[in-house]
């Protein structure tokens, strides 16, 4: 998680000096920003915790009837599944796709691969407001993907209107997120020495023996925050779902997200809160299980 | 490694012509009279029977959508204003806010910094669809809502910010702490003659990032500004139709310039501070 650090010296008095020095200096910087994440997120959380226990005016205790309700509702299931498969599908496409590019763009030698990195990370900064509306240029019924089609004698898709949406939906995430998750690649490609590869040469490794060997193996702490990332990011493909498709879009892309905002909308708290918790706990599974396998693996390394 | 000079290039430039073909057809729709833009896209957006067509370039540019929107629309400003009004105190907040306690998470030991980074960690994977129920309670009770402050006040504490500045504080080596101490500087005073100067890049990066994204903020706003006239720029288009078609074309360009183009001024920073989350060789 995060690395020890030790205790510093600061001047020549005794180490328990030192000692409460350090702690204050880190009070102090904390402070202000600690207090604000108590303010707005921690104390809430609790707020919400008590009231995903309570009924609706979060006054009469009903046990664990929100959660029922949540598990038992079709919307909810819905959303947990597509979401689940977005990110199920979306992170290991993206992680590859972006490892591929940062690989091409690495072999290409720093000047041109300059303009192909600025080329690739574009779309991570166009506001999704001028995506929208060429998304809706490109994926209505009578839009320009349809007039493509035609052209190719291939039947129109209703794009919105079908699973397609959902693929269009990973489409877009891909689009906006590989030069993102490049230019970690690439990060973390420079930290592998090149003394390395000249070794491997040496012995006659050809292409594929050196990445089974130094580039992957080289690349395994970086895997772990990339993949964080593309998670962080994934949730925000939101925005394009929503602004394309408004608050109830096609099945196939009913997200979480969706979800929330409708529930919020009409103020149903009970099942907000409890749902709110249910993503929290699930996330904390998957964290708690990507930590474990990787004290397994690193235990199981020399 | 063995350099594929044509190849790559040509694979490479393949996977950018969708890019390449998106910049072109938002420059080109923003110099198209609305006339012709309603004849070739137009159908996609009313559910016309006949399809919709795209030409290369428009058969008359003209600047006149783009004028219009500049010199006619006053709302369009005002959305510009709000716009600024909620990004820039949210990124000053951030750098007074989030710098020094990436610094402590970074360089300084004390007890719990464990347990608490591992909360910020979790509290910065959260989408904002799951903060935005704590946030509201705190909001409605503080009398906050529908105010500026309701989108400010969070997005100063995102945990996010704080995170990628401690990455940049890492790359800072110890020595440097431990010359200072000699010197006779304190743990705060390090801060301010080392990390500040040094961390330079990564704070820069972070803000840069955060920038970006609070600008193209979609949700924050919807959710706790009720009232449209005070609507952010990245809600200008969220409902257009075919009247005003030229306008949004016009828009879309707009909306679109000020990101690359701090993009282009901070690119070296923007990418050595994505970059930096891996560099220090710290897992997560």
């Amino acid at each position: 998680m995060i690395r020890h650090i030790r205790e510093r010296r600061w001047c020549r008095r005794p180490m328990p000096f030192c000692k409460r020095q350090n702690r204050r200096a880190a009070a102090l910087l904390l402070a202000p920003s600690l207090a604000g994440v108590a303010v707005f997120y921690l104390l809430p959380f609790a707020e919400v915790l008590r009231r995903s226990f309570t009924d609706a005016m979060g006054r009469r205790f009903v046990g664990l009837t929100n959660y029922q309700t949540v598990l038992n509702n079709d919307a909810f299931r819905l959303a947990a599944a597509n979401t689940a498969k977005f990110v199920g599908i979306c992170i290991p496409l993206l992680l590859a796709l972006s490892l591929i590019l940062a690989l091409l763009v690495r072999a290409t030698g720093p000047q041109r691969g300059k303009g192909f990195r600025s080329l690739f990370l574009l779309p991570m900064v166009i506001p999704v407001a001028s995506i929208v509306l060429l998304w809706k240029v490109l994926f209505a019924d009578s839009g320009l993907m349809n007039t493509a089609l035609g052209a190719a004698g291939i039947p129109p898709i209703d794009f919105m209107g079908s699973d397609a949406a959902f693929w269009i939906l990973i489409v877009t995430y891909l689009w906006k997120n590989s030069g993102y998750d490049m230019i970690l690649w690439i990060a973390g490609l420079d930290r592998i020495p090149a003394a390395q590869y000249e070794a491997a040469a040496v012995d006659g490794a050809n292409a594929w023996q050196m990445f089974r060997a130094i580039t992957w193996p080289g690349l395994r702490p970086t895997l772990g925050i990339t993949a964080l990332l593309s998670l962080i990011n994934s949730f925000k493909v939101f925005r394009e779902a929503y602004l394309v498709a408004g608050a109830y879009p096609h099945p196939s892309m009913y997200l979480l997200q969706h979800l929330f905002n409708n529930w919020f909308l009409n103020l149903e708290l009970g099942r907000i809160t409890a749902a709110a918790i249910l993503v929290v706990l699930a996330l904390l599974a998957c964290g708690s299980i990507g930590l474990a396998v990787r004290r397994f693996q690193r235990r199981n390394q020399p | 490694m063995k350099r594929c000079h044509l190849p790559c290039i040509l694979i490479l430039f393949l996977l950018s012509l969708f890019t390449l073909w998106v910049l072109w057809f938002m420059a080109m729709g923003a110099l198209t009279p609305e006339d012709e833009l309603i004849a070739t896209i137009g159908p996609a957006l009313q559910g016309e029977e006949h399809s919709a067509t795209w030409c290369l370039l428009p058969s008359w540019p003209t600047l006149q959508p783009m004028a219009e929107l500049l010199l006619d629309t006053p709302i369009f400003f005002t959305m510009f204003w709000n716009g600024c009004k909620l990004v820039f105190p949210q990124v000053l907040g951030q750098l007074v806010v989030a710098a020094p306690a990436a610094w402590a998470f970074s360089k300084l030991p004390f007890p719990g910094r464990k347990i608490l980074y591992a909360i910020y960690l979790l509290l910065m994977v959260l989408p904002f669809q799951i903060t935005m129920v704590p946030n509201y309670l705190v909001l409605d009770n503080l009398g906050l809502m529908d105010t500026s402050l309701a989108v400010i006040l969070p997005g100063i504490f995102s945990a996010f910010p704080v995170l990628i500045m401690k990455k940049g504080f890492d790359a800072i080596p110890d020595v440097l702490l431990d010359a200072a101490a000699l010197d006779g500087a304190g743990p705060l005073r390090s801060f301010a003659a080392i990390g500040l100067p040094l961390g330079f890049p990564g704070i820069l990066s972070a803000l840069l990032l955060d920038g970006i994204e609070a600008w193209n903020a979609i949700e924050q706003p919807m959710m706790f500004l009720r009232d449209r006239a005070d609507w952010p720029l990245s809600l200008y288009l969220s409902d257009v139709t075919v009247e005003g078609l030229g306008l949004a074309m016009a828009a879309s360009l707009i909306l679109l310039a000020p990101p690359p183009l701090l993009f282009a001024a901070g690119q070296k920073y923007l990418e050595r501070g994505i970059g930096l989350s891996v560099s220090t060789g710290e897992n997560v």
